[in-house]
């Protein structure tokens, strides 16, 4: 093993490291992007006030509001009611920090506003090499820029604010070689709920993810988002994807990307941002895209999940399936296609891009929504609610009888108003099927925007292939 | 703030499920708060309290009186999921001082050794010995990192060396890192 070959992940790292790992401390890294949102921030900021520090770099901060934030469609007062009393109180928190403290926040009128994995690509803030790191595990959404991004803790919030570094001990790498392509029908979606199946929930443990090959390669920048968005499913630090041609023809233009001389600048310096040929990796694995079908879970982790027309594994020794099986009411050997689904949600920061909704949208066109479904429409920002809107996208979702929200994390994280009744099964486009994640004894089940809105239509879950 | 943990004895409550994520052990309804105090009576909320919010008698830790239990054994993969720093919080406040797993996901170990709260990895058979022995005595020596069994058994357990360092003498990381102003400073000049 060569000492001059790296991988992308050390490339990114070293350029980073402010004060190096030592025997008995960890490194320093410097931090260049820095994403806060009302719920893991208060208390970061409590113990600047507590210590008397200020923000470091208050332009290297943003904030947005997501995810306590209602999504009740109140299109023209913009007074959207506030859940409780606790909610109001956050989100006061955060505006008066950034007000204090000097921090740009998209606040609840702010055109920009959305869910803080989705704007920071969407606004060209998202930049490959960059160290991105927000108190939220889908941090490593950006990764699919070639950044390293990841999620930390309120107090990791505090330390980046006052100092703009972080503590870390470099994580180990893995790559994850994708070849074949990815059938009418597969989606991103598919894809990473396939890799986390096979590695599982704790097979990226300790380290950062290169996903690499032909089918990553081919897959667009919000497809690359879907894939690294959850990576921390499978227990992973970060996930990251090599920029190339996509890439850069994505940030091209995007509103706070610099022009000119400096976007030529920029463009060069990401120019080598890949990894080595012969960079050696802590661990690899291969996986085969190529004869991957629609996939759905069918337990209470990401990854208890399983090709829309295999059955669910029959009884063994495994506990926790038993006891996931008992949660969501369903039985070993089962299959779930025809399973009756209560609501269907499209939205969080792994779909609820505009490529999703047009996916959603091209099963729904001139379609209803199944009697008695309820169906939320979340689009993941504010600029892409309007896009969806002037593209027509909107109109189709409101004609099939779905409900066309406000953006925020919504249905997700079950925090803002937006909750699945006990002992209902939703289907859901977002990124965790964990008990009670989208309310007190709902029953989630993951999968795709395109087998979502199949499912929708049907009103239990559906193959999309066959309504393609 | 940072507390300091040296030699911790006492029982321990088992919870044996695998992949024990941060919305079971603090759900998210409760994270509307602005504050890091007051979350134990939260702690598993969902698992400790049926649909009338009485405590859910078959639940371990409703079985056994929080101030002689600081010691949390676990399934595989303790903390894995959302970053919430709320989830530590919580288990504090309830009164835990030690979570025992066989592997603790990246950043709930994080969170919980920024905190005071002892994340400690063992081998599958002494989880094993440990999941079948609730309720008995174990002795955690952070000093010499070791995990004495009550059947007399001492085995280490792995401690990042800086954590380490500022659980037992209460240094603040933050504090560390204020320390770094000037290579800080340098870094970001040479960047610019």
């Amino acid at each position: 093993m060569s000492s001059q070959t790296q991988t992308l992940f050390e490339k990114v790292w070293n350029r980073h490291v402010v004060v190096p790992e030592s025997n008995d401390t960890p490194a320093t890294l410097y931090i260049d992007l820095h994403l806060i949102h009302e719920v893991s921030s208060p208390q970061a900021f409590s113990l600047l006030r507590e210590k008397n520090l200020p923000v470091r770099r208050p332009e290297k901060t943003l904030a947005t509001l997501d995810h306590s934030t209602p999504t009740d469609p109140e299109p023209a007062a913009r007074t959207i009611p506030i859940v409780t009393a606790d909610v109001a109180r956050q989100i006061q928190a955060l505006q008066d920090n950034c007000a204090k403290f000097g921090i740009q926040l998209y606040d609840l009128d702010s055109d920009h506003r959305g869910i803080v994995h989705i704007i920071g690509p969407e606004q060209g803030l998202t930049r490959p090499g960059m160290t991105i790191v927000c108190g939220d595990s889908h941090t490593s959404t950006h990764g699919a820029f070639g950044a390293l991004a990841f999620g930390i803790g309120t107090t990791e919030v505090a330390h980046v604010l006052a100092t703009q570094c972080l503590l870390q001990n470099k994580p180990a790498s893995m790559a994850i070689n994708i070849t074949g392509s990815l059938t009418d029908g597969v989606s991103a979606k598919d894809l990473i709920l396939a890799i986390i199946g096979k590695i599982g929930v704790r097979g990226g443990l300790g380290h950062v993810i290169e996903y690499r090959g032909e089918t990553i390669d081919s897959l667009s920048m919000e497809q690359r988002m879907t894939v690294c968005n959850m990576s921390i499913e499978a227990g992973a630090r970060a996930g990251m994807i090599a920029p190339d041609q996509v890439t850069f023809d994505y940030l091209e233009g995007r509103e706070k990307m610099p022009t000119g001389a400096r976007w030529s600048e920029l463009l060069k310096s990401w120019q080598d941002l890949s990894s080595d040929k012969n960079a050696a990796f802590d661990r690899q694995v291969d996986i085969d895209a190529g004869g991957m079908r629609p996939m759905i879970t069918f337990g209470t982790n990401p990854g208890m999940v399983m090709s829309i027309n295999d059955c669910i594994p029959e009884k063994g020794t495994d506990e926790s399936l038993d006891k996931a099986l008992a949660y969501m009411g369903l039985k070993h050997g089962q299959t779930l296609l025809g399973q009756k689904i209560d609501i269907v949600f499209i939205g969080s920061c792994t779909n609820a891009r505009i490529s999703d909704l047009r996916e959603a949208a091209s099963l729904l066109r001139n379609r209803k929504i199944a009697k008695g479904l309820r169906m939320l429409v979340v689009p993941g920002s504010q600029a892409i609610k309007k896009q969806a809107e002037s593209e027509g996208l909107a109109q189709i979702f409101i004609d099939a009888g779905a409900e066309w929200r406000e953006s925020g994390c919504s249905m997700c994280i079950a925090m803002n108003g937006d909750t699945v009744p006990r002992g209902q099964y939703v289907l859901s486009t977002s990124n965790r099927n964990f008990e009670g994640r989208q309310g007190s004894g709902a029953r989630s089940i993951l999968a795709s925007p395109l087998t979502a809105a199949a499912t929708a239509i049907n009103g239990k879950i559906s193959d999309p292939v066959e309504l393609m | 703030m940072m507390q300091t943990i040296s030699i911790i004895r006492s029982r321990t409550v088992v919870l044996t499920h695998r992949n024990i994520d941060t919305d079971q052990i603090l759900p998210a309804r409760f994270l509307t708060t602005t504050s890091r105090h007051g979350l134990g009576p939260h702690l598993f909320a969902d698992w400790r309290y049926d649909d009338q919010q009485n405590p859910n008698k078959d639940f371990p830790l409703n079985q056994v009186d929080p101030a002689e239990y600081q010691v949390l054994v676990t399934g595989d993969n303790f903390g894995c999921g959302s970053s919430r720093e709320h989830a530590t919080w919580a288990l504090l406040d309830y009164g835990f001082s030690v979570v025992i797993s066989t592997q603790i996901a990246d950043i709930f170990r994080s969170n919980a050794l920024k905190n005071g709260l002892l994340p400690i990895i063992v081998e599958p058979k002494i989880h094993g010995w440990l999941t079948r022995h609730a309720g008995e005595f174990v002795e955690i020596d952070l000093q010499e990192q070791s995990l004495t069994m009550a059947n007399g058994n001492i085995v280490g357990f792995p401690i990042d060396p800086f954590a380490k360092t500022c659980l037992l003498n209460g240094v603040d990381p933050l504090g560390f890192l204020l320390q770094q102003e000037a290579e800080i400073a340098a870094y970001e000049k040479s960047d610019s």
